[in-house]
């Protein structure tokens, strides 16, 4: 987790300066991602039709939601029926507490954890740690990240910003390994040293991906088969997972797969897609004996107030959105601060976290709009990010920027002032070298980096005056055939 | 807050409160009915399958090459038990997991008495399945849209069988080739009514990881190979 | 000197009305000039009402609706009586086009506003789909890239249309560069409230550009020319930004 030193609009600045900084992270960061627009498109490609793939995702999730109560419980009374518990929190600390006391109550002594941001989201690890108990990330890049102390750096590449060698390096000091620039070796170092955890675990965790009310199932996208292991060996499970995860019917599925493998990462299916339906039934042979689901609220039901972003609770959380954001690539993951980064990590943390505190992550767009047409379940991402904005403005307007703003307003309503003040344009350019990029300079944040534009002497209006002047000179001085209206 | 559910009132109450102004829906969806599309439509925008069973199989043939799941054709139960055979010569397999099934009791009498098998359907040892060589089941079905093979719990040697041995080894019939998804799922629905098995997993190629640099390696905590043996 | 309107288009003479938005108007006067010189070229009648300012897009990116409202509003006067608006900047045509009703959505003026995006065009788009017209009879001897600005391409959908124009100028070469839909970073007030950022963003799209060995990079939003222009005579300066219209206009 990161620690935030600085109010959040604060950090964000200096993490985000940092790394725009920072080329070699920049470079790490677009190698990564270099060929996941290319797979995407093609995969994308062999689609008969994305889009309306696309609305219908959309619709579903949009029925889904917008009849969440009797979705959520369906799956519950499906789900229990078959043996499985339900556990309903509201907050981080009810589903931190369940988990706890329910390792308590069972003495369990290892818990092996697959990729959940819900255990991010409610700070998991750490609750457990301080509790006493040994938790263990099993997904690779989640497993790095926890080596390194670091929070995930993207929501599905969790450790995407790391070379191979800091890897190495990590592996060498952690686990006493020799150093290797093999990422084949890499990922054995790994599954040797987990291979152990998922055996004596007595305890597995996981997120989910989807939450099917018409069977009372989890399903559950990932591609190493440590979710697999994770749901499958240890003798008691606990899925955590945010109540906006639900598609009404099974067979929803048939859709949602293949559209998540494409924008998550451009594969046409993700290695194994699992669904769960409770704990180990009679006549079969293994799987856990108990199997807990929470249903973690923890502020969606404020984005869910809010019908103009509701929407925002379709996403499936592919990671296209940070995929394909200019701001992201420029500033990497961790300077967010927050569990979901990149565009759809700014739309919904102000909900989750308060918008006071985190609207600087809405302001800090260009509202290109690279993630509104690359998402699969159709959120209008960056006009959310407008829509913050302009909630920010009007529940708490800043008084400076207030006062600027109503002061433009009034020189644009009077042209008349408007024109008066334009015509300084050329004597501001006239004069601006000599404060060019100083403390004086009215356009520095501008200028410290980039030319500013030469204002001409003659504005369009000036020169299309000029213009017509002219062509009416020639109209009238030529055949007199007056063409007044 | 129940101690059993927990918050359950609370946040339906929430949930409830908070649904009582709608949304709008933004991108009306083809082929509903002002709701939710019907999931017979699905394949209309998913990538196509050709109708014939030779379509579907070639589309299967090559998705598992991209997959690198290694794909051969058996004539009958005894070429699947020599190429089984034949695996376990060049992987020097001393131990093989599988589980009981008519299809597999017919290969596991084939397969040479040198090999030690482990027959997990009356419970297993969790660190003797991990040092298993191999591990062979049988599947529910298989997907040519997206070359996967489709397992479960109650049908295919439980949870770990197919994930835990780094060689997962498949043995099907062609009929259980089906065209997509959505037939996948009908079939599934058809077949156990209501009660599914506690695990239904789609297995689409060999355990992956490109967590490192984005760059592919196989293996990373499951099957580093998969072998589907498809009989007629 | 006036061009002699020639009747290239099969469609009959328009009244066109352009949106000159403000930082054009005082920084980029010839982009305005050379959207009249092609229009009177193609035989269609150009004004401009004196009296237009701003779109309002700064106060409204910013969050501060009710001032964007007063100074959009004004445009909704000015605008009334036009039968076809053209706007220079893709970004401000998205903000008539796109923004203007759902700034104005359950106010008053709503059924305006609409109207007022009803009638609004980007440049090149207005010239393609709207007239048919996709040689202007333009010569422009260069090798240039095209940079799509996001408004254009995303708000209203502007991908080919300029393309098209482009293809059919006499002595171009245009070069395709690879992050030819990347932010340039400029996005309004947030160039200077994260100056960083942006200018991070800028450098990547003119690595881009650069690598097409191009000397022109053109657009149809004069916005984003100031901000890759900006970064490019700063750390560059041997490629030159050109608005669509300029290259358009070009004999």
């Amino acid at each position: 987790m990161t620690t935030l030193a600085e109010p959040p609009r604060h950090q964000f600045q200096l993490d985000a300066n940092r790394t725009a900084a920072d080329g070699d992270r920049r470079a790490a960061v677009r190698k990564a991602l270099h060929n996941y627009s290319s797979a995407r498109d093609k995969t994308g490609a062999t689609f008969n039709d994305w889009k309306s793939a696309r609305n219908a995702a959309s619709a579903i999730k949009h029925e889904a939601v917008n009849h969440l109560d009797r979705y959520l419980e369906e799956f519950e009374s499906k789900f229990t029926a078959r043996g499985g518990k339900v556990f309903w929190a509201s907050d981080s600390k009810q589903a931190r507490d369940y988990i706890i006391d329910l390792a308590k109550r069972k003495s369990v002594r290892a818990i092996v954890k697959s990729k959940a941001m819900t255990g991010e989201e409610i700070h998991l690890n750490q609750a457990l740690l301080e509790e006493g108990f040994g938790v263990v990330e099993s997904d690779l890049g989640e497993y790095i990240q926890q080596l390194k102390g670091e929070a995930p750096y993207h929501f599905v590449f969790p450790c995407m910003h790391l070379r191979r060698d800091e890897i190495s390096d990590l592996f060498h000091k952690e686990l006493g390994t020799a150093k290797t620039d093999s990422p084949e070796e890499l990922t054995m170092i790994a599954r040797r040293v987990l291979r152990r955890a998922y055996i004596d675990a007595d305890m597995g965790i996981s997120g989910g991906n989807f939450i099917v009310a018409e069977t009372g199932m989890i399903s559950i996208t990932e591609n190493e088969g440590n979710a697999r292991l994770t749901v499958g060996l240890p003798k008691i499970h606990v899925a955590l997972i945010g109540i906006e995860k639900v598609v009404p019917r099974l067979a929803d599925l048939a859709l949602f797969l293949p559209m998540l493998a494409t924008a998550g990462t451009g594969q046409h299916m993700t290695g194994y897609n699992s669904m769960y339906g409770g704990p180990r039934q009679p006549g079969e042979l293994d799987g856990p004996e108990e199997f807990h689901v929470i249903l973690l609220d923890n502020h969606r039901t404020r984005l869910l107030a809010d019908p103009e972003q509701r929407d925002a609770l379709h996403c499936i959380r592919c990671g296209a959105c940070l995929n394909v954001c200019p701001i992201f690539k420029n500033i990497g993951g961790h300077a967010y601060g927050t569990t979901y980064q990149g565009p759809i990590g700014s739309v919904i943390t102000p909900h989750f976290r308060g918008l006071e505190d985190w609207k600087h992550l809405s302001g800090a767009s260009s509202l290109c709009g690279a993630c509104t047409e690359t998402c699969p379940v159709g959120i209008d991402i960056h006009h959310h990010l407008l829509h913050n904005r302009r909630n920010a403005a009007a529940q708490k307007p800043a008084k400076g920027e207030q006062l600027l703003w109503k002061a433009f307003a009034f020189l644009m309503q009077r042209p008349a002032l408007y024109r008066l003040a334009s015509r300084f344009a050329p004597l501001g350019s006239l004069l601006h070298p000599l404060v060019s990029g100083s403390p004086l300079d009215p356009v520095r944040s501008w200028t410290s980096t980039r030319e500013f534009p030469h204002a001409p002497m003659r504005s369009f209006r000036d020169q299309f005056r000029e213009h017509q002047a002219a062509k009416k000179g020639v109209a009238s001085s030529g055949t007199q055939q007056g063409a007044k209206r | 807050m129940n101690a059993n559910s927990g918050d359950r009132n609370a946040v339906l109450g929430r949930i409830r409160e908070a649904l009582r102004e709608e949304a709008p829906l933004k991108h009306p969806a083809e082929r509903s009915a002002g709701g939710a599309p019907t999931t017979a439509h699905f394949r209309e925008w998913l990538p196509p399958v050709g109708s014939r069973i030779d379509e579907r199989l070639e589309l299967f043939t090559r998705l598992s090459q991209t997959l690198r799941s290694e794909l051969t054709l058996c004539e009958n139960i005894a070429a699947a038990a020599a190429a089984v055979t034949e695996l376990a010569a060049q992987e020097n397999w001393k131990t093989i997991a599988l589980h009981k099934s008519d299809l597999l009791d017919g290969l596991r009498c084939l397969l040479p008495a040198s090999l030690n098998l482990l027959t997990v359907d009356e419970g297993y040892d969790k660190d003797a399945l991990e040092a298993c060589d191999a591990g062979i089941t049988q599947c529910e079905l298989l997907v040519a849209q997206t070359g996967s093979v489709c397992v479960t719990s109650s049908n295919d040697g439980g949870r770990v069988l197919s994930v835990l041995p780094p060689h997962h080894i498949v043995v099907a019939r062609r009929s259980q080739l089906v065209s997509d998804l959505t037939e996948a799922y009908a079939s599934l629905a058809s077949k156990y009514r209501g009660t599914y098995p506690s695990m239904i997993s789609f297995i689409t190629g060999p355990s992956r990881t490109g967590d490192i640099e984005r760059i592919l390696v196989l293996g990373a905590h499951g099957p580093k190979r998969l072998s589907i043996l498809l009989l007629p | 000197m006036p061009c002699r309107a020639i009747h290239i288009s099969g469609t009959h003479p328009m009244r066109v009305t352009l949106f000159v938005p403000c930082f054009i108007d005082s920084l980029y006067p010839n982009v305005g000039m050379s959207m009249v010189r092609v229009l009177e070229h193609l035989g269609h009648s150009v004004e401009f009402p004196e009296e237009q300012t701003c779109c309002g897009q700064p106060p409204f990116n910013s969050g501060y609706w009710d001032e964007a409202r007063a100074v959009a509003s004004k445009q909704l006067d000015v605008f009334k009586n036009a039968e076809i608006i053209l706007s220079g900047s893709g970004s401000c045509g998205a903000m008539f086009k796109v923004f203007y009703p759902e700034l104005f959505h359950g106010h008053d003026r709503e059924a305006e506003a609409k109207a007022l995006s009803a009638k609004t065009w980007e440049f090149s788009e207005f010239l393609v789909n709207k007239l048919g017209v996709k040689d202007v009879g333009a010569r422009f001897d260069g090798k240039a890239t095209f940079h799509d600005g996001c408004h254009g391409l995303r708000e209203l959908g502007t991908k080919h249309a300029p393309r098209e124009l482009l293809s059919h100028v006499k002595g171009l070469e245009l070069v395709e560069m690879s992050e030819a839909e990347t932010c340039c970073g400029f996005g309004g007030t947030f160039a200077v409230k994260y100056p960083q950022i942006s200018t991070a963003m800028a450098e990547v799209k003119c690595n881009s550009i650069c690598e097409t060995k191009a000397d022109f990079v053109i657009s149809n939003d004069s916005s984003c020319l100031m901000q890759i222009g900006g970064w490019l005579d700063r750390n560059i300066g041997s490629v030159k930004c050109l608005h669509l219209a300029e290259v358009l206009a070009s004999r």
